[in-house]
């Protein structure tokens, strides 16, 4: 299942931050960010070779931009080329992702501290 | 989803606090910080804003996504943990100012990076093991121990581990003998709990790095030892 997707993406976009057994991440959502490319891949909303030109793309307008490039900030690439992808495909226009980010904002504001944050059609009200 | 958070039902994995802490900050955090409520980085609405959206329209299975995630869970690697406890068995004065303060003793390595507000270092000795558990969701502290293993998730493990520490701990192969106190540390998004196992017998004169290799993500929850020196890893 997941181990032979894992292994594709691995195979097709070098860069990917490993070790002996595959990934390795750097805090909990980069796993997301990974997960979520994998399933758009199976999904075939793009090619590895594709996704793998638009993160270049985004790592070298992060580097013009001044990232330090130390390889810690290689998953908000990824994130950045995800979010692009998505819009450019149609899958979710970039006011979409701003309306879900500022709805998630305002789930987390108004849930105390220790509670789960869930996401509620209120939260898309302001 | 009750306030029980059922780790079960993986439509709501998003509520289980762990996945992504809601007292941790990217190094792009930009929010006050307050403790009333909780906080999400921005890259973590980022990336919530971006799971909900495909898991709406269909392009990506929660469970199918935590599969993915699961089979990774070990892969932050409990490195920084097994640093933190190797230092304190070979340095006393560390040890003292991490058992008064874990966060800020944590702190002073550099190398680690946040561990929230309030890590609390619990010690095991000859006379008491610590275990560590959530009743209220799962929250964990992924900075130093990776993301967290799917028992810790389970309900079985958070349900079982007030009532019943010693079966639980059995069920881990930890049989421990009946006079020695077992102390279950409940975390919540504000309080996690580190623990630091005793040193393996047998292991005098080794280095930092030599003892980190020994310590256990499972020793630092309580649900296991340290290796033992010699051990096949």
């Amino acid at each position: 299942m997941s181990g032979t997707a894992a292994a594709a993406a691995t195979a097709a976009i070098p860069s990917i931050p490993r070790d002996d057994d595959g990934p390795v991440f750097r805090a909990p959502w980069e796993a997301h960010a990974f997960a979520m490319a994998l399933s758009l891949h199976e999904r075939g909303v793009f090619t590895w070779p594709e996704w793998a030109a638009s993160l270049a793309d985004e790592i070298k307008r992060a580097q013009a931009a001044g990232d330090p490039d130390t390889g810690e900030t290689y998953y908000l690439h990824w994130l950045a080329t995800l979010e692009g992808l998505v819009a450019r495909k149609g899958v979710a226009s970039t006011e979409t992702l701003h309306r879900y980010r500022d709805a998630w904002d305002h789930a987390a504001d108004r849930t105390p501290h220790g509670k789960p944050i869930e996401l509620k059609p209120e939260d898309f009200a302001g | 989803m009750g306030p029980g958070c059922a780790a079960a039902d993986t439509r709501q994995a998003w509520a289980i606090a762990p996945i992504f802490d809601v007292m941790s900050h990217d190094h792009d955090h930009h929010h006050r910080h307050d403790h009333d409520h909780s906080e999400l980085s921005e890259t973590e609405l980022r990336v919530r804003a971006l799971e909900t959206i495909l898991t709406e329209k269909g392009y990506v299975e929660p469970a199918a996504l935590d599969a993915i995630i699961q089979a990774y869970e070990t892969k932050i690697g409990p490195h920084n943990g097994a640093r933190v406890v190797a230092k304190a068995w070979t340095d006393p004065a560390f040890r003292k100012a991490l058992l008064e303060d874990g966060s800020k003793a944590i702190g002073t390595l550099g190398h680690v990076s946040r561990v929230g507000d309030h890590l609390v270092v619990v010690e095991n000795t000859p006379a008491r093991h610590n275990m560590v558990v959530c009743t209220l969701c799962s929250c964990y502290p992924w900075e130093m121990l990776g993301l967290p293993p799917v028992w810790y998730k389970a309900a079985p493990y958070r349900s079982r581990a007030v009532k019943d520490p010693r079966g639980v701990l059995a069920d881990f192969d930890v049989n421990l003998p009946k006079d020695i106190e077992i102390r279950v540390w409940d975390s919540t998004a504000e309080t996690r709990f580190l623990v630091l196992p005793m040193r393996p017998a047998g292991t005098e004169g080794w280095s930092e790095e030599q003892l980190a290799e020994l310590v256990t993500r499972d020793s630092m929850i309580g649900t296991g030892f340290p290796k033992s020196p010699g051990a096949p890893s």
